[in-house]
């Protein structure tokens, strides 16, 4: 059955409060998740407080603060710090997004900025998730043009209004904040891929250049690989690039029919 | 499904089995079925107002008339099969051990089917007056 309390060895228990930086006049309070596979702990909340005078608007900013600041431990990725690379999704004050572009000011009534690591993903170390689950759900919709006709000596060609209908789709950077958001990809991650890869299909099944819709659609024709979306709609509300998955979906299941009627 | 444990590559395990190439019928019928039962809802409701208070051969003077008859045998017909897809997809989603996920799909067919054949049974039974 579904779990739906932490297994044992997850289970938080408190952490660390580190002393407030001396001389600092504005400070903001961040609690952050921390688990070490090597020292056989469970999990903890430390307690961090940041100088605002002396760091960047963002979480990242913070985390990276205190990175150099007070706890060089502190385990995170992170790379573009613009919302490009989506190294740096995480869930911040309960919703999964990328620190590098969440304001701490943001942050829900001014409180402390709580931070974990993606949701039901195995944690590699601190706020690092194993997304190797993950990038294999997208490997498995093989997100590349696939043709038959031989290559054209210049490009292939596609209509203004033909490339118009990737807008929404093309975007994604494969941060996961919308898989991880999703109680379908909770229970049933290891079959149902989840929103991105889905989002990354329906990507491929319209680009007008693909010569192998049939194939892609009859590879996400299950039960469980694509009907397990009951459009919760997690996923859209938690992209930071403000697509929706969901409806990426609802054009697959309606391509679908479609082919059926 | 492989543990965690499995030296199968993490695409192998995805990939799995393969796609099952079906479901779009059942999510099709999903949606077929919950737009009838919109549609007799309505009819439905009227006739079990209509039957309020009477005895059976009240009941039967109603159910005998063959369009009331029918809107109930659809209703039922519609509402079994809906019941029956909806709860496929909650066992799916939350029952992971394979033997039970089994078993649970089997009872809940064997379940909706003699719920629907019941209530069909009583419904022609009563209509035709006997």
């Amino acid at each position: 059955m579904v779990e739906f309390a932490l297994p044992k060895n997850s289970r938080i228990s408190g952490g660390k409060t580190w002393p407030k930086p001396s001389g600092a006049t504005e400070t903001r309070e961040f609690r952050v998740y921390r688990w070490n596979p090597d020292d056989g702990k469970n999990p903890s909340v430390d307690t961090y407080h940041v100088d605002t005078h002396d760091c960047g608007p963002m979480v990242l900013d913070g985390l990276i603060w205190i990175k150099n600041n007070i706890d060089p431990t502190l385990t995170f990725r992170r790379s573009c710090r613009e919302g490009v690379c989506g190294s740096c999704a995480m869930n911040i004050d309960g919703q999964n997004t990328l620190a590098c572009t969440k304001s701490m000011h943001d942050v829900a009534s001014g409180g402390a900025v709580k931070v974990n690591p993606l949701p039901h993903q195995p944690v590699v170390k601190d706020l690092v998730p194993d997304l190797t689950n993950f990038y294999a759900q997208y490997a498995s919709i093989e997100p590349w043009l696939k043709t038959v006709t031989p290559t054209p000596q210049k490009e292939w060609r596609q209509s203004h209004e033909d490339r118009e209908k990737l807008d929404g789709l093309y975007e994604c950077i494969l941060c996961a904040c919308c898989s991880t958001s999703c109680p379908s990809y909770w229970w049933n991650s290891e079959r149902f891929l989840g929103p991105a890869a889905l989002l990354q299909a329906n990507r491929w099944v319209t680009d007008s250049r693909d010569e192998a819709t049939g194939e892609r659609l009859d590879n996400l024709e299950d039960p469980f690989r694509l009907y397990r979306c009951h459009t919760i709609m997690n996923c859209a509300k938690a992209c930071p690039k403000g697509l929706n998955p969901s409806e990426a979906i609802a054009e697959l299941k309606l391509k679908l029919v479609e082919r059926q009627i | 499904m492989s543990g965690p444990s499995s030296m199968r590559t993490p695409l192998a395990r995805v990939r799995n089995l393969g796609a099952s190439h079906s479901g779009t019928g059942d999510f099709w019928r999903q949606r077929l079925t919950a737009v009838a039962m919109v549609l007799l809802i309505v009819p439905v409701i009227t006739v079990v107002i209509m039957l309020i208070g009477r005895n059976q051969a009240g009941a039967k003077l109603i159910l005998g008339s063959l369009p009331i008859a029918i809107i109930l045998l659809l209703f039922i017909i519609a509402s079994a099969w809906h019941m029956k897809i909806g709860m496929q997809v909650v066992i799916e989603d939350y029952v992971h051990s394979e033997k039970l996920k089994i078993a649970s799909v089997m009872a809940n067919n064997f379940f909706c089917f003699v719920v629907a054949l019941a209530s069909i049974y009583a419904i022609l039974k009563l209509s035709s007056g006997v």
